[in-house]
């Protein structure tokens, strides 16, 4: 554990002499991992559990003697344990806030004790004790001797049982040691490992700091080597083998002149360089350190304070992009001249940063442009105003905590840099693993590379054998495909694509074919220029030529970057063409080498539009090339190896509108349910997931019934052992039944029972859909009955605890259709539905809540009593009446749906009136949605009816826009919101506001409605208006 | 050209070759005609040489390697008098032309083995192949390098490990893998000009095209026959 902590451990620089672990992930994982070791100790090893330290482990704790239980001597501020060793000692003693410990039972029921705070716990015993091992076991075992170790413990074995315990835990802690350090190899691999860059701009920052005074970190810092390689290494070439970067003599201000090491694996201190020859002593000297500040840090107080001080400075620094890098190092060249006059404006700056507290967070080096500036008042002044401007933008990223900040520069770096590349670049691509020049090389690299050698140096003749025996490798293997990478084998088969020979180029794109199944290969034949060279072969007269370009295009065009390069080198519009000649069928009379069926060059361009189609603009260009007739003519055929491609694409850009529309007119649709009877299961998924894509369009839905679609649907429903396929038919289903007709044909076919049967073990792809589907069905009775009979209603209820998003949405819609039956609701309440639902409100997508809410109101409806079963729900009406905070339109207008249905309840009313439901409602009346306003106005009619409520509306300024509603064209909203009118006119200041708004004119209208609760609510409203005013004349009168 | 002992050499010449239509055997023999020499007048005498015949493999189809020339030379040239006769002459075109795969195998494979027991021995390979790796390499490491090629290319083809191709090795391995047809050499004609070739004989421009090739073929014979000769010339005057 010694190795782990010293390396890979993240200690604070900040502090020196006893340093604190810093809190990272990195860290936390090391300490629980100690823990897991400790606490399992004692079960494994109970024998060595007894062991006494040579040394306790001595810390502050935080623990109460309290904490501890039995076993235990404890009083008011000291624990003792019962354990003693053979002189007395107790084994755990505990005077707060000391501890002192010296047997692994009892570390380990210490922490059992702390519970919470193991890791504290742990943090601060590692702190306090930082090297354990030797505190355990003796010095004889610190790591620092390993050699010596090894003999000693041979000197003594079996001599007696304690070296024999001791020898054990000393092999333990050797194999946590090792378990630490290969567990934290995960987390150190994340890190970038250190490059002459890094190193670069850590020693050019470090020399803007440094110079003369007090405030400056270094006096100076400086290459051992002015030359600089073209890697960007300075070290001699025979060190740079060894990983080194470069060498630097640094002076700090309190101790020698230091001759460091920047190597790959970290910083450390060599040899020195010896004066007479100028050679560098390349020896190791001291520990390695992650980066050159660390090291210096360290071996530096001075450095570390000053650092400290001008850490966020630096980090800044390495934080911003190059040009504005370029730009100040520029400008510090005008400035060197004059250090003495920059160490003034550096303390400016420090006093500056003081001064301003707050802000000390934010970049501070813009003093520089400020140069010209002699009065120091005018300076701060502008420094600010600029600091507020131009900086802005990156102290936003800054500002989001003091503990990042104070992360290590190299860390900063890296971070950066694969930020910005994963900006051009979003693709699932892998990163890029080039094999180890060392590792264990399979006999099949070198043959490649001979293979290799051949195809660069060889004619045609010498090439073609070349081609052909490399195909008789396992190319699907990823060793040979990397070695074809490795040994520049990819670029001579991209350079044959562009010879003359047709021969070389049939066997290049073979073996490209093959490979280009490999994630990384394909990214490499991107970056190498392959996929223009392809997209021209597609134009060559030989077909079969043709049909391998195709087949490389379609798996190499697996990612955006490499669809985007198609289509921008025209692929996609010869693609297209490449279908059409699957018509005009002069099948060559002998097949010759260059020659194949024209159905196989159309199926190869089908096979590369179909990994094209993944990109929305590529769908556009597949539609302005013309592809979609010429899909649809491929669809007539009945070769299935053909069909799956075109259907895929079909597939794939059906998510597209204008695809959808284009589908419909090509009359693909009748194809596409041809195929559902076909015997291929792939084919069959793909149709079935090209008519859900197509089917959100209710005139296709009709389609896909006029054209006998839905019996092999159905059909398809009873086979389960393909997931994919069910996911795709369920989904068909569920976009098919949205329409009645289909729902009716559906029953005929008995899929619902089917559907009902798919509710249980089904991955949540199908669950998703079933759901979706039954919930379509279940608006009708007859469908609802079926479900409730099949006993539907048990697992879609248990349904509702998942936390799949989309699987939410529809089950609670599910739910909520069964519960518009009496005898279905009453199954649901006995599940406990209601409450599972009421939950779903809590559910941080609005969608999932809007859904909820949504199915709550046919339950509030139809359950008995449900006034007291609302009641139930603690806090539940409250959670309600918040949800009318949310700003999501939807669930707006299905939370006011609700609480129309729990207004029922004049208990309930009362509380949501205590909630505060009337100036919530009255704030939303603002609203153009008329599904909203129709809601809202139920809900506010429905809340009129307690107390002064009616008066609370017209002070809250609900009544006015309520009449606006009455200018909609939605029957609905007029309605609803007459209703609304009618009971606020019980008000007289509501009928004098009503009246100011011009509402009389306007019910007057809806009088003559055809609806009669439109009718009753408005004339009752008007007769209400009139009344007040007869009422107000009769009182001036008399 | 005398009408009648044409049309007697085209029926005769039609009954043995399938694969081309009587107006086109007419139109391949006239070709020969003009490309041929005769030494006694007579249709049925007019023959090509090894030289000429060669001419027009270079400039018709596009073939380079000498060793590779003669060897389809002496394949045409089926009764072995070093000359290729009008009916030679048509055969080997329909192998070329209009030859189904497994007549070019066939072809091929004898152009590969050429003389001897009907096996293409690792020898031969090495002949074949010795020109087949850029020549900036050192003497021994190139003749290594193509060591290494024929024991490469015996590895794929040699299905039955004793050391040598026969026909069926042969067969297998490029029934298995076409690129291998042509796997010691370009013999055949390349694919374009087949397909040209072929398009000029079903149009019926035969006679102007047919003028065309003749001009092109004398000019680029004098011309490769004069190269040949400054080469030689050259050569001898060069220090050995």
């Amino acid at each position: 554990m010694g190795v782990a902590l010293t390396r890979s451990a993240q200690w604070t620089a900040a502090g020196y002499g006893t340093g604190t672990l810093e809190i990272t992930p990195l860290n936390e994982s090391i300490l629980n991992e100690i823990n897991k070791f400790v606490e399992s100790f004692i079960y494994k090893y109970p024998q060595e559990a007894k062991f006494i330290f040579v040394e306790p482990l001595e810390w502050k704790t935080n623990l109460e003697p309290s904490a501890f239980e039995s076993g235990y001597i404890i009083s008011e501020m000291i624990a003792k344990s019962e354990e003693v060793d053979k002189d007395g000692e107790p084994l755990l003693f505990l005077s707060v806030p000391h501890i002192q410990v010296r047997s692994f039972g009892q570390l380990a029921q210490l922490l059992s004790a702390a519970k919470d705070n193991k890791l504290q716990e742990a943090q601060a015993c590692i702190e306090a004790n930082r090297d354990p091992i030797v505190k355990i076991l003796g010095s004889d075992y610190g790591e620092t001797k390993e050699d010596s170790t090894t003999l000693t413990i041979l000197d003594t074995i079996n001599k007696d049982n304690e070296t024999y315990t001791k020898r054990k835990i000393a092999i333990l802690l050797k194999q946590l040691d090792l378990h630490l350090l290969n567990h934290s190899l995960k987390n150190i691999s994340l890190e970038i490992r250190l490059n002459p860059a890094t190193f670069k701009k850590d020693i050019e920052l470090l020399k803007r700091f440094s110079g003369k005074g007090e405030q400056t970190v270094l006096e100076s810092i400086e290459y051992t080597s002015d030359y600089e390689f073209s890697n960007g290494c300075r070290a001699p070439p025979w060190r740079q083998i060894q990983g080194e970067i470069c060498y630097v003599l640094v002076k700090p201000h309190d101790v020698d002149t230091l001759c460091i090491t920047c190597s790959a694996e970290g910083v450390f201190l060599n040899g020195g360089k010896t004066e007479e020859e100028g050679q560098i002593n390349y020896e190791r000297q001291g520990e390695i350190y992650k980066d050159l500040v660390t090291c210096l840090k360290d071996k530096s107080p001075v450095f570390s304070e000053n650092m400290s001080k001008q850490e966020i400075r630096f980090n800044e620094e390495q934080q911003r992009d190059p040009q504005v890098y370029e730009k100040s190092k520029t400008e510090d060249v005008q400035l060197s001249a004059t250090s003495s006059e920059k160490n003034k404006m550096e303390k400016n700056q420090i006093n500056f940063g003081k001064s301003h507290m707050t802000k000390r967070l934010e970049p501070s080096l813009n003093w520089r442009a400020t140069v010209d500036y002699k009065d120091h008042k005018s300076f701060i002044k502008d420094s600010q105003e600029e600091k507020q401007g131009k900086f802005e933008k990156s102290s936003a990223s800054v500002s989001s905590g003091r503990a990042q900040l104070l992360r290590k520069g190299g860390e900063k770096v890296g971070e950066t840099t694969s930020e910005s590349s994963s900006e051009s670049e979003e693709d699932e691509e892998p990163p890029d693993h080039r094999q180890e020049a060392n590792a264990d090389l399979p006999s099949e690299y070198w043959q490649i590379q001979k293979l290799v050698k051949y195809l660069k140096g060889g004619n045609q003749t010498a090439t073609v054998i070349a081609l052909c025996s490399m195909r008789d490798f396992n190319l699907a293997q990823e060793t040979c495909q990397l070695a074809i990478r490795d040994v520049g084998g990819l670029e001579v088969l991209i350079n044959l694509l562009d010879t003359d020979e047709v021969k070389c180029k049939i066997g290049s794109l073979k073996i490209l074919k093959e490979i280009s199944h490999n994630p990384q290969i394909r990214r490499n034949i991107v970056d190498l220029g392959g996929l223009p060279i392809m997209v021209n072969i597609l134009d060559s007269p030989h077909k079969s030529l043709k049909c391998l370009a195709a087949e490389t295009i379609a798996n190499v065009a697996k990612f955006k970057r490499a669809r985007r390069a198609v289509r921008q080198h025209g692929g996609i519009t010869k693609l297209v063409a490449l279908l059409d000649c699957g018509q005009n069928s002069t099948e060559p009379t002998q097949p010759s080498l260059y020659e194949t069926r024209d159905v196989e060059v159309a199926r190869c361009g089908a096979l590369a539009l179909w990994s094209c189609s993944k990109s929305h603009s590529n769908k556009e260009a597949i539609r302005k090339a013309g592809g979609i007739p010429l899909l649809a003519r491929l669809l007539k055929t009945s070769h299935e190896d053909m069909l799956i491609p075109v259907v895929g694409t079909l597939q794939e850009c059906a998510s597209e509108e204008n695809y959808r529309a284009a589908i419909k007119a090509e009359r693909i649709i009748e194809n596409l349910v041809k195929n559902l009877n076909s015997e291929n299961e792939q084919l069959q998924e793909h149709c079935a997931m090209a008519i859900y894509q197509c089917a959100e369009d209710e005139e296709t839905r009709d389609l896909v019934r006029l054209h006998g679609g839905l019996r092999p649907l159905a059909s398809l429903l009873n086979n389960t052992d393909n997931k994919e396929r069910l996911a795709a038919v369920t989904g068909a289903i569920w976009k098919c039944s949205i329409s009645k007709e289909n729902v009716i044909k559906f029953r005929e076919y008995k899929a619902i029972e089917t559907l009902v049967g798919l509710l249980t073990d089904q991955p949540e792809e199908v669950l998703v859909n079933v759901v979706g589907a039954l919930g379509e069905c279940c608006q009708e009775y007859e469908n609802r009955v079926i479900v409730r009979r099949c006993g539907g209603i048990q697992p879609l209820v248990n349904l509702l605890v998942g936390i799949n998003q989309a699987l939410l949405v529809n089950v609670t819609k599910a739910v909520g259709a069964c519960a518009a039956e009496p005898e279905s609701m009453v199954i649901i309440d006995r599940l406990d539905g209601v409450r599972l639902l009421w939950s779903l409100l809590k559910n941080p997508h609005p969608d999932v809540k809007a859904s909820a809410a949504w199915a709550l109101c046919p339950c509030i409806e139809n359950a008995k009593d449900a006034g007291e079963m609302v009641r139930s729900f603690v806090g539940g009406l409250e959670l309600v009446v918040n949800l009318l905070k949310s700003d999501n339109k939807e669930v707006l207008a299905s939370v006011c749906a609700a609480i129309t249905n729990i207004a029922k309840d004049q208990e309930n009313l009362a509380v949501i009136t205590d909630h505060g439901v009337v100036p919530l409602l009255s704030k939303l009346a603002n609203t153009n949605n008329d599904k909203l306003r129709r809601h809202l106005a139920e809900a506010i009619s429905r809340c009129c009816m307690w107390g002064r409520n009616r008066v609370a509306f017209g002070e809250h300024k609900a009544v006015a826009p309520l009449v606006r509603y009455l200018k909609s064209n939605d029957t609905n909203v007029h309605r609803a919101t007459a209703q609304a009118l009618y009971q606020l006119s019980e008000d007289a200041d509501n009928c004098i506001t009503m009246h100011e708004n011009g509402a009389v004119k306007l019910l007057l209208d809806m009088v003559g409605s055809p609806d009669q609760d439109l009718q009753e609510a408005a004339a009752g409203c008007i007769s209400n208006i009139r009344r007040l005013a007869l009422a107000t004349e009769k009182a001036r009168y008399t | 050209m005398e009408q009648r002992p044409l049309k007697k050499l085209v029926e005769s010449i039609s009954k043995t070759v399938k694969s081309f239509k009587k107006s086109e055997i007419e139109c391949l023999i006239r070709l020969f005609c003009s490309l041929a020499e005769r030494p006694s007048g007579k249709l049925a005498n007019a023959r090509l040489d090894c030289s000429t015949f060669r001419g027009i493999l270079h400039n018709i189809f596009g073939m380079t390697d000498d060793t590779l020339m003669n060897r389809v030379f002496s394949v045409f040239d089926k009764d072995g008098d070093n000359y290729i006769n009008t009916q030679e002459w048509v055969k080997g075109l329909s192998v070329f032309l209009r030859g189904t795969f497994e007549e070019k195998m066939k072809f091929c494979f004898e152009v590969y083995y050429l003389t001897g027991d009907g096996y293409i021995s690792r020898e031969k390979i090495f002949d074949m192949l010795k020109n087949s790796l850029s020549q900036q390499s050192p003497e021994e490491e190139n003749e290594e390098g193509i060591r290494e090629l024929v024991e490469i290319s015996l590895k794929k083809m040699d299905h039955d490990n004793d050391g040598k191709i026969s026909f069926a090795d042969f067969e297998k391995a490029v029934k298995k893998d076409r690129l291998l047809l042509e796997a010691f050499g370009p013999c055949l004609p390349d694919a374009k000009v087949v397909t040209n070739t072929i398009l000029k004989v079903d149009e019926r421009k035969i006679s102007l095209t047919l003028y065309n090739v003749c001009v092109c073929v004398c000019v680029c014979v004098c011309v490769c026959v004069c190269v040949r000769y400054a080469c030689h010339v050259l050569a001898s005057f060069m220090p050995t």
